[in-house]
Protein backbone atom coordinates (compact mmCIF):
# COMPACT_ATOMS: atom_id res chain seq x y z
CA UNK A 1 0.00 0.00 0.00
CA UNK A 2 1.06 3.68 -1.11
CA UNK A 3 1.49 6.08 1.73
CA UNK A 4 2.69 9.62 2.28
CA UNK A 5 6.65 9.65 2.28
CA UNK A 6 8.62 11.77 5.05
CA UNK A 7 11.01 13.60 3.79
CA UNK A 8 13.90 15.68 4.98
CA UNK A 9 14.75 18.98 4.24
CA UNK A 10 18.16 19.03 3.02
CA UNK A 11 18.08 22.51 1.14
CA UNK A 12 15.93 25.42 1.62
CA UNK A 13 16.41 29.41 0.56
CA UNK A 14 14.51 31.78 -1.66
CA UNK A 15 15.73 32.40 -5.36
CA UNK A 16 14.21 35.72 -5.76
CA UNK A 17 11.27 37.63 -4.02
CA UNK A 18 8.38 34.86 -3.22
CA UNK A 19 10.44 32.20 -4.50
CA UNK A 20 11.32 29.02 -2.51
CA UNK A 21 13.75 26.79 -3.51
CA UNK A 22 13.30 23.42 -1.08
CA UNK A 23 14.73 20.20 -1.63
CA UNK A 24 13.70 17.29 0.04
CA UNK A 25 15.10 14.05 0.48
CA UNK A 26 13.65 10.39 0.46
CA UNK A 27 14.27 8.08 3.22
CA UNK A 28 17.10 6.25 2.90
CA UNK A 29 15.23 2.78 2.51
CA UNK A 30 13.30 4.06 -0.21
CA UNK A 31 12.97 3.16 -3.39
CA UNK A 32 11.64 6.73 -5.02
CA UNK A 33 9.64 6.50 -8.23
CA UNK A 34 10.99 7.82 -11.22
CA UNK A 35 9.79 10.91 -11.88
CA UNK A 36 8.28 12.09 -15.54
CA UNK A 37 8.56 16.30 -15.55
CA UNK A 38 5.41 17.79 -15.70
CA UNK A 39 4.91 15.58 -12.48
CA UNK A 40 3.31 17.14 -8.89
CA UNK A 41 3.22 15.84 -5.33
CA UNK A 42 1.41 17.16 -2.24
CA UNK A 43 3.37 19.11 0.39
CA UNK A 44 1.78 19.26 3.85
CA UNK A 45 3.25 22.15 5.46
CA UNK A 46 3.75 21.42 9.21
CA UNK A 47 0.88 23.17 11.26
CA UNK A 48 -2.30 21.45 12.33
CA UNK A 49 -4.67 24.03 10.86
CA UNK A 50 -4.13 23.21 7.23
CA UNK A 51 -5.17 19.87 6.28
CA UNK A 52 -4.40 19.43 2.17
CA UNK A 53 -1.65 19.00 0.85
CA UNK A 54 0.18 21.78 -1.83
CA UNK A 55 0.35 20.60 -4.55
CA UNK A 56 3.59 21.87 -6.44
CA UNK A 57 5.20 20.61 -9.41
CA UNK A 58 8.58 18.96 -9.97
CA UNK A 59 11.80 21.11 -10.49
CA UNK A 60 14.17 18.59 -10.48
CA UNK A 61 14.55 14.94 -9.61
CA UNK A 62 18.09 13.60 -8.32
CA UNK A 63 17.70 9.78 -8.31
CA UNK A 64 21.75 9.46 -6.86
CA UNK A 65 21.06 11.75 -4.22
CA UNK A 66 17.22 10.24 -3.82
CA UNK A 67 16.34 14.11 -3.67
CA UNK A 68 13.41 15.88 -5.06
CA UNK A 69 13.70 19.59 -5.47
CA UNK A 70 10.84 22.46 -5.65
CA UNK A 71 10.31 25.48 -6.31
CA UNK A 72 7.44 27.71 -5.40
CA UNK A 73 6.02 30.74 -4.52
CA UNK A 74 4.78 31.83 -1.15
CA UNK A 75 1.26 32.51 -1.75
CA UNK A 76 -0.21 31.72 1.20
CA UNK A 77 -0.65 30.93 4.95
CA UNK A 78 0.63 27.19 3.81
CA UNK A 79 3.27 28.21 1.44
CA UNK A 80 4.83 30.33 3.50
CA UNK A 81 4.53 27.35 6.71
CA UNK A 82 6.57 25.03 4.00
CA UNK A 83 9.24 27.76 3.03
CA UNK A 84 9.79 28.57 6.94
CA UNK A 85 11.25 24.83 7.11
CA UNK A 86 14.90 24.73 8.40
CA UNK A 87 17.34 21.98 6.78
CA UNK A 88 17.17 19.07 8.81
CA UNK A 89 13.52 19.28 9.64
CA UNK A 90 10.61 16.80 7.83
CA UNK A 91 8.27 17.07 5.57
CA UNK A 92 5.21 14.98 4.83
CA UNK A 93 4.66 14.46 1.04
CA UNK A 94 2.36 12.45 -0.99
CA UNK A 95 2.99 11.12 -4.43
CA UNK A 96 4.13 11.54 -7.32
CA UNK A 97 1.03 12.87 -8.26
CA UNK A 98 -0.50 13.51 -12.13
CA UNK A 99 0.50 12.25 -15.43
CA UNK A 100 3.56 14.36 -16.70
CA UNK A 101 4.61 15.32 -20.09
CA UNK A 102 5.17 12.08 -22.82
CA UNK A 103 8.29 12.71 -23.59
CA UNK A 104 7.90 9.94 -26.84
CA UNK A 105 5.32 13.37 -28.28
CA UNK A 106 8.57 15.64 -27.81
CA UNK A 107 12.19 13.71 -28.64
CA UNK A 108 13.66 14.34 -31.91
CA UNK A 109 11.31 17.16 -32.24
CA UNK A 110 12.11 21.28 -32.02
CA UNK A 111 10.39 21.66 -28.51
CA UNK A 112 9.30 25.19 -27.61
CA UNK A 113 9.14 25.26 -23.60
CA UNK A 114 7.25 28.22 -22.36
CA UNK A 115 7.52 29.36 -18.40
CA UNK A 116 5.57 32.00 -16.62
CA UNK A 117 6.32 32.91 -13.40
CA UNK A 118 5.67 29.98 -11.10
CA UNK A 119 4.86 27.87 -13.97
CA UNK A 120 8.45 27.88 -14.78
CA UNK A 121 9.96 25.57 -12.34
CA UNK A 122 8.49 22.11 -13.94
CA UNK A 123 9.65 23.64 -16.88
CA UNK A 124 13.33 22.74 -15.39
CA UNK A 125 12.74 19.20 -14.95
CA UNK A 126 11.55 18.81 -18.70
CA UNK A 127 14.15 20.03 -19.95
CA UNK A 128 16.96 18.21 -18.37
CA UNK A 129 15.00 14.95 -19.54
CA UNK A 130 15.09 16.68 -23.58
CA UNK A 131 18.35 17.57 -23.04
CA UNK A 132 19.40 13.33 -23.02
CA UNK A 133 17.08 13.04 -25.69
CA UNK A 134 19.21 12.81 -29.22
CA UNK A 135 18.34 15.06 -31.94
CA UNK A 136 15.88 17.07 -29.73
CA UNK A 137 16.34 21.06 -30.00
CA UNK A 138 15.40 22.42 -26.98
CA UNK A 139 14.39 26.58 -26.86
CA UNK A 140 12.83 27.70 -23.49
CA UNK A 141 11.24 30.97 -23.21
CA UNK A 142 10.44 31.86 -19.91
CA UNK A 143 8.61 34.83 -18.78
CA UNK A 144 8.98 36.89 -15.67
CA UNK A 145 8.02 40.19 -13.48
CA UNK A 146 11.04 41.44 -13.77
CA UNK A 147 15.26 41.18 -13.54
CA UNK A 148 14.46 39.25 -9.87
CA UNK A 149 14.91 36.08 -11.96
CA UNK A 150 15.07 32.69 -11.15
CA UNK A 151 16.90 29.10 -12.76
CA UNK A 152 18.12 31.03 -15.86
CA UNK A 153 21.34 29.42 -14.69
CA UNK A 154 20.08 26.01 -14.86
CA UNK A 155 17.97 26.21 -17.45
CA UNK A 156 20.62 27.62 -19.80
CA UNK A 157 22.53 23.66 -19.12
CA UNK A 158 19.66 22.17 -20.97
CA UNK A 159 18.06 24.65 -23.68
CA UNK A 160 18.52 27.84 -25.76
CA UNK A 161 16.80 30.30 -22.82
CA UNK A 162 14.88 33.42 -24.11
CA UNK A 163 13.72 35.79 -21.17
CA UNK A 164 10.69 38.02 -21.36
CA UNK A 165 10.14 40.16 -18.23
CA UNK A 166 7.10 42.34 -17.88
CA UNK A 167 8.61 45.60 -17.00
CA UNK A 168 11.48 44.85 -19.97
CA UNK A 169 14.55 45.14 -17.55
CA UNK A 170 15.71 41.74 -18.86
CA UNK A 171 15.13 40.12 -22.19
CA UNK A 172 12.33 40.91 -24.11
CA UNK A 173 9.59 43.13 -22.80
CA UNK A 174 6.24 41.82 -22.41
CA UNK A 175 5.37 38.23 -22.31
CA UNK A 176 7.54 34.80 -23.26
CA UNK A 177 5.28 34.78 -26.88
CA UNK A 178 6.80 38.47 -27.33
CA UNK A 179 10.25 37.15 -26.48
CA UNK A 180 9.39 33.62 -28.96
CA UNK A 181 8.49 36.01 -31.74
CA UNK A 182 11.15 38.82 -31.45
CA UNK A 183 13.56 35.69 -31.67
CA UNK A 184 11.58 34.10 -34.45
CA UNK A 185 11.70 30.66 -32.85
CA UNK A 186 10.47 27.89 -35.24
CA UNK A 187 9.35 25.07 -33.09
CA UNK A 188 7.08 21.43 -34.02
CA UNK A 189 5.78 21.41 -30.34
CA UNK A 190 4.97 23.62 -27.63
CA UNK A 191 4.72 22.90 -23.81
CA UNK A 192 3.84 25.47 -21.87
CA UNK A 193 2.83 25.78 -17.94
CA UNK A 194 1.81 29.12 -16.26
CA UNK A 195 -1.06 31.24 -15.76
CA UNK A 196 -4.11 31.10 -17.27
CA UNK A 197 -4.10 33.93 -19.99
CA UNK A 198 -0.83 32.91 -21.03
CA UNK A 199 -2.02 29.73 -21.73
CA UNK A 200 -4.71 30.89 -23.47
CA UNK A 201 -2.36 32.90 -25.44
CA UNK A 202 -0.36 29.77 -25.75
CA UNK A 203 -3.09 27.57 -27.76
CA UNK A 204 -4.25 30.22 -29.41
CA UNK A 205 -0.12 30.36 -30.62
CA UNK A 206 -0.14 26.95 -31.34
CA UNK A 207 -3.20 26.40 -33.73
CA UNK A 208 -2.11 29.26 -35.62
CA UNK A 209 0.99 27.53 -36.12
CA UNK A 210 -0.03 24.23 -36.89
CA UNK A 211 1.85 22.36 -34.05
CA UNK A 212 0.52 20.76 -31.20
CA UNK A 213 0.25 22.23 -27.39
CA UNK A 214 0.54 20.27 -24.34
CA UNK A 215 -0.69 22.43 -21.09
CA UNK A 216 -0.07 22.11 -17.75
CA UNK A 217 -3.02 23.22 -15.65
CA UNK A 218 -3.34 24.54 -12.06
CA UNK A 219 -6.47 24.84 -9.93
CA UNK A 220 -7.19 24.82 -6.06
CA UNK A 221 -6.89 21.00 -5.52
CA UNK A 222 -8.02 19.27 -2.12
CA UNK A 223 -7.23 15.12 -2.13
CA UNK A 224 -5.05 15.26 -5.24
CA UNK A 225 -5.48 11.53 -6.06
CA UNK A 226 -8.97 12.14 -8.11
CA UNK A 227 -11.33 11.33 -5.45
CA UNK A 228 -12.99 14.58 -4.79
CA UNK A 229 -13.31 16.14 -7.65
CA UNK A 230 -12.38 19.52 -7.04
CA UNK A 231 -9.63 20.22 -9.01
CA UNK A 232 -11.40 20.21 -12.35
CA UNK A 233 -10.94 21.59 -16.24
CA UNK A 234 -13.51 21.60 -19.12
CA UNK A 235 -12.86 19.22 -21.63
CA UNK A 236 -14.17 19.57 -25.28
CA UNK A 237 -14.85 15.55 -25.25
CA UNK A 238 -16.68 13.42 -22.16
CA UNK A 239 -14.41 12.73 -19.58
CA UNK A 240 -13.30 9.65 -18.97
CA UNK A 241 -14.41 9.84 -15.42
CA UNK A 242 -17.57 11.43 -14.72
CA UNK A 243 -18.47 10.87 -17.96
CA UNK A 244 -19.69 15.14 -18.74
CA UNK A 245 -16.64 17.21 -19.60
CA UNK A 246 -15.01 17.76 -16.29
CA UNK A 247 -11.23 16.11 -16.38
CA UNK A 248 -9.63 16.16 -13.38
CA UNK A 249 -6.64 17.73 -13.17
CA UNK A 250 -4.91 16.00 -10.56
CA UNK A 251 -5.19 12.47 -12.48
CA UNK A 252 -5.97 12.96 -15.78
CA UNK A 253 -3.72 16.36 -15.70
CA UNK A 254 -2.23 18.15 -14.95
CA UNK A 255 -0.88 18.02 -18.57
CA UNK A 256 -3.00 18.30 -21.50
CA UNK A 257 -3.10 18.36 -25.02
CA UNK A 258 -4.42 22.18 -25.79
CA UNK A 259 -7.10 20.69 -28.26
CA UNK A 260 -8.36 18.35 -25.18
CA UNK A 261 -9.11 21.46 -22.90
CA UNK A 262 -11.41 24.32 -22.99
CA UNK A 263 -9.96 27.05 -21.04
CA UNK A 264 -12.20 29.63 -22.71
CA UNK B 1 -18.80 1.80 30.62
CA UNK B 2 -19.27 -1.87 30.83
CA UNK B 3 -16.35 -4.46 31.02
CA UNK B 4 -16.83 -7.64 31.53
CA UNK B 5 -12.93 -8.93 31.09
CA UNK B 6 -13.56 -10.25 28.07
CA UNK B 7 -11.47 -7.36 26.33
CA UNK B 8 -8.00 -8.75 29.10
CA UNK B 9 -8.21 -11.97 27.50
CA UNK B 10 -9.11 -11.54 23.26
CA UNK B 11 -9.54 -8.91 20.72
CA UNK B 12 -12.24 -6.94 21.28
CA UNK B 13 -14.97 -7.11 18.77
CA UNK B 14 -15.33 -4.38 16.52
CA UNK B 15 -18.39 -5.09 14.79
CA UNK B 16 -21.77 -3.22 14.73
CA UNK B 17 -24.87 -3.82 13.97
CA UNK B 18 -27.19 -1.44 11.42
CA UNK B 19 -30.61 -2.55 10.42
CA UNK B 20 -29.49 -5.69 9.80
CA UNK B 21 -25.98 -5.48 7.89
CA UNK B 22 -23.15 -6.55 10.07
CA UNK B 23 -19.98 -4.22 9.81
CA UNK B 24 -16.73 -5.66 10.53
CA UNK B 25 -15.61 -2.60 12.64
CA UNK B 26 -17.74 1.10 13.10
CA UNK B 27 -15.63 2.86 10.66
CA UNK B 28 -16.77 4.62 7.28
CA UNK B 29 -16.04 6.70 4.57
CA UNK B 30 -18.06 9.74 4.30
CA UNK B 31 -19.34 9.91 1.39
CA UNK B 32 -17.49 12.55 -1.38
CA UNK B 33 -14.39 12.10 0.07
CA UNK B 34 -13.46 8.48 -1.01
CA UNK B 35 -15.11 8.46 -4.63
CA UNK B 36 -15.80 5.16 -5.29
CA UNK B 37 -12.52 3.45 -3.41
CA UNK B 38 -10.62 3.03 -6.66
CA UNK B 39 -8.71 5.89 -5.53
CA UNK B 40 -7.92 5.38 -2.59
CA UNK B 41 -7.49 1.62 -2.93
CA UNK B 42 -3.80 2.33 -3.26
CA UNK B 43 -3.33 3.57 0.23
CA UNK B 44 -5.92 1.62 1.43
CA UNK B 45 -6.96 -2.02 2.13
CA UNK B 46 -10.83 -1.75 1.50
CA UNK B 47 -11.20 -4.99 2.77
CA UNK B 48 -10.47 -3.58 6.03
CA UNK B 49 -13.15 -0.85 5.72
CA UNK B 50 -16.60 -1.20 7.41
CA UNK B 51 -18.01 0.26 5.11
CA UNK B 52 -17.64 2.61 1.79
CA UNK B 53 -20.21 5.28 1.09
CA UNK B 54 -19.63 5.96 -2.44
CA UNK B 55 -19.47 9.80 -3.69
CA UNK B 56 -23.41 10.49 -4.34
CA UNK B 57 -24.82 9.24 -7.50
CA UNK B 58 -27.89 10.28 -9.66
CA UNK B 59 -30.10 9.35 -12.16
CA UNK B 60 -27.62 11.21 -14.83
CA UNK B 61 -23.97 12.24 -14.95
CA UNK B 62 -23.95 16.03 -13.26
CA UNK B 63 -21.16 18.65 -14.16
CA UNK B 64 -21.57 20.00 -11.11
CA UNK B 65 -20.49 23.56 -10.27
CA UNK B 66 -17.29 25.64 -12.18
CA UNK B 67 -14.26 26.06 -10.34
CA UNK B 68 -12.60 26.48 -7.78
CA UNK B 69 -14.52 24.46 -5.92
CA UNK B 70 -12.59 24.21 -2.55
CA UNK B 71 -10.94 26.13 -0.40
CA UNK B 72 -8.66 25.75 2.92
CA UNK B 73 -10.42 27.32 5.98
CA UNK B 74 -8.50 27.15 9.38
CA UNK B 75 -8.95 23.89 11.00
CA UNK B 76 -11.13 22.70 7.71
CA UNK B 77 -12.42 23.44 4.14
CA UNK B 78 -14.97 24.38 2.36
CA UNK B 79 -16.40 22.57 -1.13
CA UNK B 80 -18.77 23.53 -3.53
CA UNK B 81 -18.16 20.19 -6.21
CA UNK B 82 -21.94 20.44 -6.79
CA UNK B 83 -22.16 16.48 -6.96
CA UNK B 84 -20.15 15.90 -9.96
CA UNK B 85 -21.12 12.48 -10.90
CA UNK B 86 -21.01 9.89 -14.11
CA UNK B 87 -24.77 8.67 -13.18
CA UNK B 88 -26.03 5.59 -12.15
CA UNK B 89 -25.36 3.65 -15.32
CA UNK B 90 -21.76 4.38 -15.72
CA UNK B 91 -21.68 3.58 -11.47
CA UNK B 92 -23.34 0.47 -11.51
CA UNK B 93 -21.31 -0.78 -14.25
CA UNK B 94 -18.05 0.64 -13.38
CA UNK B 95 -18.11 1.90 -9.66
CA UNK B 96 -19.99 -0.92 -7.83
CA UNK B 97 -18.53 -3.63 -10.13
CA UNK B 98 -15.41 -2.65 -8.38
CA UNK B 99 -16.60 -2.29 -5.04
CA UNK B 100 -17.80 -6.10 -4.83
CA UNK B 101 -14.43 -7.39 -5.18
CA UNK B 102 -13.72 -6.30 -1.45
CA UNK B 103 -15.02 -7.82 1.66
CA UNK B 104 -16.21 -4.59 2.77
CA UNK B 105 -20.25 -3.32 3.13
CA UNK B 106 -21.14 -1.00 0.01
CA UNK B 107 -23.38 1.77 1.00
CA UNK B 108 -24.81 4.02 -2.12
CA UNK B 109 -24.97 7.36 -1.60
CA UNK B 110 -27.84 8.62 -3.88
CA UNK B 111 -28.70 12.04 -5.01
CA UNK B 112 -31.43 13.53 -7.12
CA UNK B 113 -32.76 17.39 -7.96
CA UNK B 114 -36.03 16.09 -7.44
CA UNK B 115 -37.77 13.15 -5.89
CA UNK B 116 -38.29 12.06 -8.97
CA UNK B 117 -34.91 11.58 -9.60
CA UNK B 118 -34.12 10.08 -6.04
CA UNK B 119 -36.94 7.11 -6.76
CA UNK B 120 -34.99 6.50 -10.05
CA UNK B 121 -31.60 6.30 -8.80
CA UNK B 122 -33.30 3.88 -5.66
CA UNK B 123 -35.05 1.65 -7.85
CA UNK B 124 -32.18 1.29 -10.69
CA UNK B 125 -30.19 -0.20 -7.36
CA UNK B 126 -32.94 -2.39 -6.39
CA UNK B 127 -31.65 -5.23 -7.41
CA UNK B 128 -27.76 -4.00 -7.29
CA UNK B 129 -25.63 -5.49 -5.26
CA UNK B 130 -25.42 -2.76 -2.47
CA UNK B 131 -25.56 -3.31 1.28
CA UNK B 132 -27.58 -0.11 2.07
CA UNK B 133 -28.47 3.40 0.82
CA UNK B 134 -27.66 6.49 2.10
CA UNK B 135 -29.73 9.42 1.10
CA UNK B 136 -28.18 12.79 0.25
CA UNK B 137 -31.40 14.99 1.21
CA UNK B 138 -28.69 17.69 2.56
CA UNK B 139 -25.99 18.70 0.26
CA UNK B 140 -25.71 22.83 0.88
CA UNK B 141 -24.23 23.09 -2.57
CA UNK B 142 -27.15 21.52 -4.72
CA UNK B 143 -30.97 23.55 -4.31
CA UNK B 144 -34.07 22.87 -6.52
CA UNK B 145 -36.23 25.72 -5.31
CA UNK B 146 -35.38 27.85 -1.65
CA UNK B 147 -34.73 25.07 0.56
CA UNK B 148 -33.12 21.43 0.84
CA UNK B 149 -35.71 18.37 1.48
CA UNK B 150 -33.77 17.58 4.32
CA UNK B 151 -34.28 21.41 5.91
CA UNK B 152 -37.69 20.85 6.25
CA UNK B 153 -39.37 18.14 8.70
CA UNK B 154 -42.78 17.62 6.67
CA UNK B 155 -40.08 17.10 3.26
CA UNK B 156 -37.93 14.83 4.65
CA UNK B 157 -40.41 12.55 6.22
CA UNK B 158 -42.36 12.19 3.10
CA UNK B 159 -39.42 12.09 0.33
CA UNK B 160 -38.20 9.18 3.29
CA UNK B 161 -41.53 7.40 3.18
CA UNK B 162 -41.88 7.51 -0.67
CA UNK B 163 -38.00 5.98 -0.72
CA UNK B 164 -38.66 3.23 1.74
CA UNK B 165 -41.78 2.24 0.00
CA UNK B 166 -39.44 0.72 -2.94
CA UNK B 167 -35.87 0.50 -1.46
CA UNK B 168 -34.73 -2.98 -1.57
CA UNK B 169 -31.82 -1.92 0.76
CA UNK B 170 -31.94 -0.35 4.18
CA UNK B 171 -32.25 3.69 3.85
CA UNK B 172 -30.24 5.74 5.54
CA UNK B 173 -31.52 9.36 5.78
CA UNK B 174 -28.22 11.95 5.19
CA UNK B 175 -29.18 15.18 7.71
CA UNK B 176 -27.89 18.62 7.35
CA UNK B 177 -26.89 21.06 10.34
CA UNK B 178 -27.99 23.85 8.55
CA UNK B 179 -31.26 23.51 10.42
CA UNK B 180 -32.49 25.15 13.52
CA UNK B 181 -33.46 21.89 15.80
CA UNK B 182 -31.65 18.66 14.33
CA UNK B 183 -33.51 16.70 16.77
CA UNK B 184 -36.96 17.63 14.88
CA UNK B 185 -35.52 16.59 11.56
CA UNK B 186 -33.72 13.40 13.03
CA UNK B 187 -37.75 12.42 14.31
CA UNK B 188 -38.79 13.08 10.28
CA UNK B 189 -36.42 10.73 9.12
CA UNK B 190 -37.78 8.14 11.77
CA UNK B 191 -41.45 8.80 11.66
CA UNK B 192 -41.21 8.80 7.18
CA UNK B 193 -39.65 4.89 7.90
CA UNK B 194 -35.46 5.30 7.66
CA UNK B 195 -33.82 2.30 9.02
CA UNK B 196 -30.69 4.73 9.94
CA UNK B 197 -29.64 8.48 10.30
CA UNK B 198 -26.40 9.84 9.27
CA UNK B 199 -25.05 13.26 10.16
CA UNK B 200 -23.40 15.74 9.78
CA UNK B 201 -23.15 17.10 6.26
CA UNK B 202 -21.12 19.73 5.89
CA UNK B 203 -22.41 23.25 7.53
CA UNK B 204 -22.40 26.36 4.82
CA UNK B 205 -19.86 28.45 4.43
CA UNK B 206 -17.71 30.99 2.93
CA UNK B 207 -14.01 32.32 2.53
CA UNK B 208 -13.66 35.98 0.67
CA UNK B 209 -10.36 36.47 -0.67
CA UNK B 210 -9.34 40.07 0.67
CA UNK B 211 -6.75 41.40 -1.78
CA UNK B 212 -8.74 40.67 -4.75
CA UNK B 213 -11.86 41.39 -3.08
CA UNK B 214 -13.43 38.40 -4.65
CA UNK B 215 -15.19 34.89 -2.74
CA UNK B 216 -12.99 32.03 -3.23
CA UNK B 217 -15.19 29.74 -4.54
CA UNK B 218 -17.63 29.77 -7.62
CA UNK B 219 -20.15 29.20 -5.94
CA UNK B 220 -19.50 31.82 -2.97
CA UNK B 221 -20.86 29.34 -0.68
CA UNK B 222 -19.54 26.05 0.65
CA UNK B 223 -19.82 23.38 2.73
CA UNK B 224 -17.10 23.09 5.39
CA UNK B 225 -15.70 19.55 6.64
CA UNK B 226 -12.83 18.88 8.76
CA UNK B 227 -11.96 19.36 12.56
CA UNK B 228 -13.45 23.02 12.55
CA UNK B 229 -16.58 21.57 12.74
CA UNK B 230 -16.61 18.26 14.68
CA UNK B 231 -17.48 19.90 18.14
CA UNK B 232 -20.91 21.01 15.92
CA UNK B 233 -21.07 17.20 15.07
CA UNK B 234 -20.71 15.82 18.37
CA UNK B 235 -23.00 17.93 19.68
CA UNK B 236 -26.00 17.19 16.89
CA UNK B 237 -25.15 12.92 17.15
CA UNK B 238 -25.99 13.79 20.74
CA UNK B 239 -29.01 15.50 20.40
CA UNK B 240 -30.29 13.35 17.67
CA UNK B 241 -29.11 10.52 19.67
CA UNK B 242 -31.83 11.12 22.77
CA UNK B 243 -34.64 11.72 20.14
CA UNK B 244 -34.67 8.68 18.09
CA UNK B 245 -34.21 4.82 18.57
CA UNK B 246 -32.92 4.28 14.62
CA UNK B 247 -29.01 3.85 14.86
CA UNK B 248 -26.74 6.91 14.18
CA UNK B 249 -23.71 6.96 11.57
CA UNK B 250 -22.13 10.11 13.19
CA UNK B 251 -19.32 12.26 11.16
CA UNK B 252 -17.56 15.29 11.09
CA UNK B 253 -14.08 16.16 11.11
CA UNK B 254 -13.09 12.70 12.16
CA UNK B 255 -9.29 12.93 12.56
CA UNK B 256 -8.16 10.35 15.01
CA UNK B 257 -9.67 6.96 16.75
CA UNK B 258 -10.54 9.36 19.64
CA UNK B 259 -12.67 11.44 17.63
CA UNK B 260 -14.59 8.29 16.35
CA UNK B 261 -15.18 7.42 19.85
CA UNK B 262 -16.13 10.51 20.89
CA UNK B 263 -18.49 10.15 18.43
CA UNK B 264 -19.59 6.95 19.17
CA UNK B 265 -19.89 7.98 23.29
CA UNK B 266 -22.30 10.63 21.89
CA UNK B 267 -24.62 8.06 20.34
CA UNK B 268 -23.21 7.06 17.10
CA UNK B 269 -23.43 3.30 15.99
CA UNK B 270 -20.73 3.90 13.28
CA UNK B 271 -18.47 6.52 11.93
CA UNK B 272 -17.28 8.05 8.90
CA UNK B 273 -14.12 9.34 8.21
CA UNK B 274 -14.23 12.04 5.92
CA UNK B 275 -12.26 15.78 5.03
CA UNK B 276 -9.35 14.09 6.81
CA UNK B 277 -8.91 11.54 4.11
CA UNK B 278 -7.12 14.28 2.11
CA UNK B 279 -5.11 15.18 5.19
CA UNK B 280 -3.92 11.22 5.54
CA UNK B 281 -5.00 8.95 2.82
CA UNK B 282 -4.09 5.73 4.90
CA UNK B 283 -6.52 7.59 8.39
CA UNK B 284 -9.20 5.26 8.01
CA UNK B 285 -7.32 2.33 9.43
CA UNK B 286 -5.21 3.66 11.59
CA UNK B 287 -8.51 5.16 13.04
CA UNK B 288 -9.58 1.16 13.12
CA UNK B 289 -7.09 0.22 14.61
CA UNK B 290 -7.08 3.18 17.21
CA UNK B 291 -10.14 2.06 18.44
CA UNK B 292 -9.21 -1.25 18.85
CA UNK B 293 -6.48 0.07 21.22
CA UNK B 294 -9.12 2.25 23.37
CA UNK B 295 -11.44 -0.61 23.57
CA UNK B 296 -8.38 -2.88 24.99
CA UNK B 297 -7.19 -0.16 27.15
CA UNK B 298 -10.33 0.17 28.99
CA UNK B 299 -11.16 -3.29 28.96
CA UNK B 300 -13.93 -2.91 27.11
CA UNK B 301 -15.23 -5.94 24.55
CA UNK B 302 -16.83 -4.53 22.52
CA UNK B 303 -17.15 -1.47 20.22
CA UNK B 304 -20.99 -1.64 19.97
CA UNK B 305 -21.09 -0.73 24.17
CA UNK B 306 -19.63 2.85 23.11
CA UNK B 307 -22.89 3.87 21.48
CA UNK B 308 -24.47 6.29 23.87
CA UNK B 309 -22.51 5.69 26.94
CA UNK B 310 -22.02 9.05 28.12
CA UNK B 311 -26.31 9.49 27.22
Amino acid sequence: MKKKTTMTVTDIRFLAEGICSMTLKYPENAAPEEVRPGQFAGLYPNDPSKLLPRPISICRFDPEKKELRFVFRTAGAGTLSLAAQKTGDTVDMLGLLGNGYDIEKLAGKRVLLLGGGIGIPPMLELAAALFKEPGTDVTAAMGYRDRDMFLTEELRRYARLLIATEDGSAGTKGNVLDAVRANAVEADVVCACGPMPMLRAVKRFAREAGIPAYLSLEERMACGVGACLGCVTKTAKVDGHSHVRNARICTEGPVFDAEEVEIG
Amino acid sequence: MSSNGIAKTGKPDLSVEIAGVTFKNPVMTASGTFGSGMEYSEFVDLNRLGAVVTKGVANVPWEGNPTPRVAEVYGGMLNAIGLQNPGIDVFIERDLAFLTQFDTKVIVNVCGHTEEEYLEVVERLADQPADMLEINVSCPNVKQGAIQFGQDPKCLSEITEKIKRIAKQPVIMKLTPNVTDIAEMARAAEAGGADAISLINTITGMKIDIEKRRFVLANKTGGLSGPAIKPVAVRMVWQAAQAVKIPIIGMGGIASAEDAVEFMLAGATAVAVGAMNFHDPCLTVKVIDGIGQYLTRHSIAAAKELTGAVL
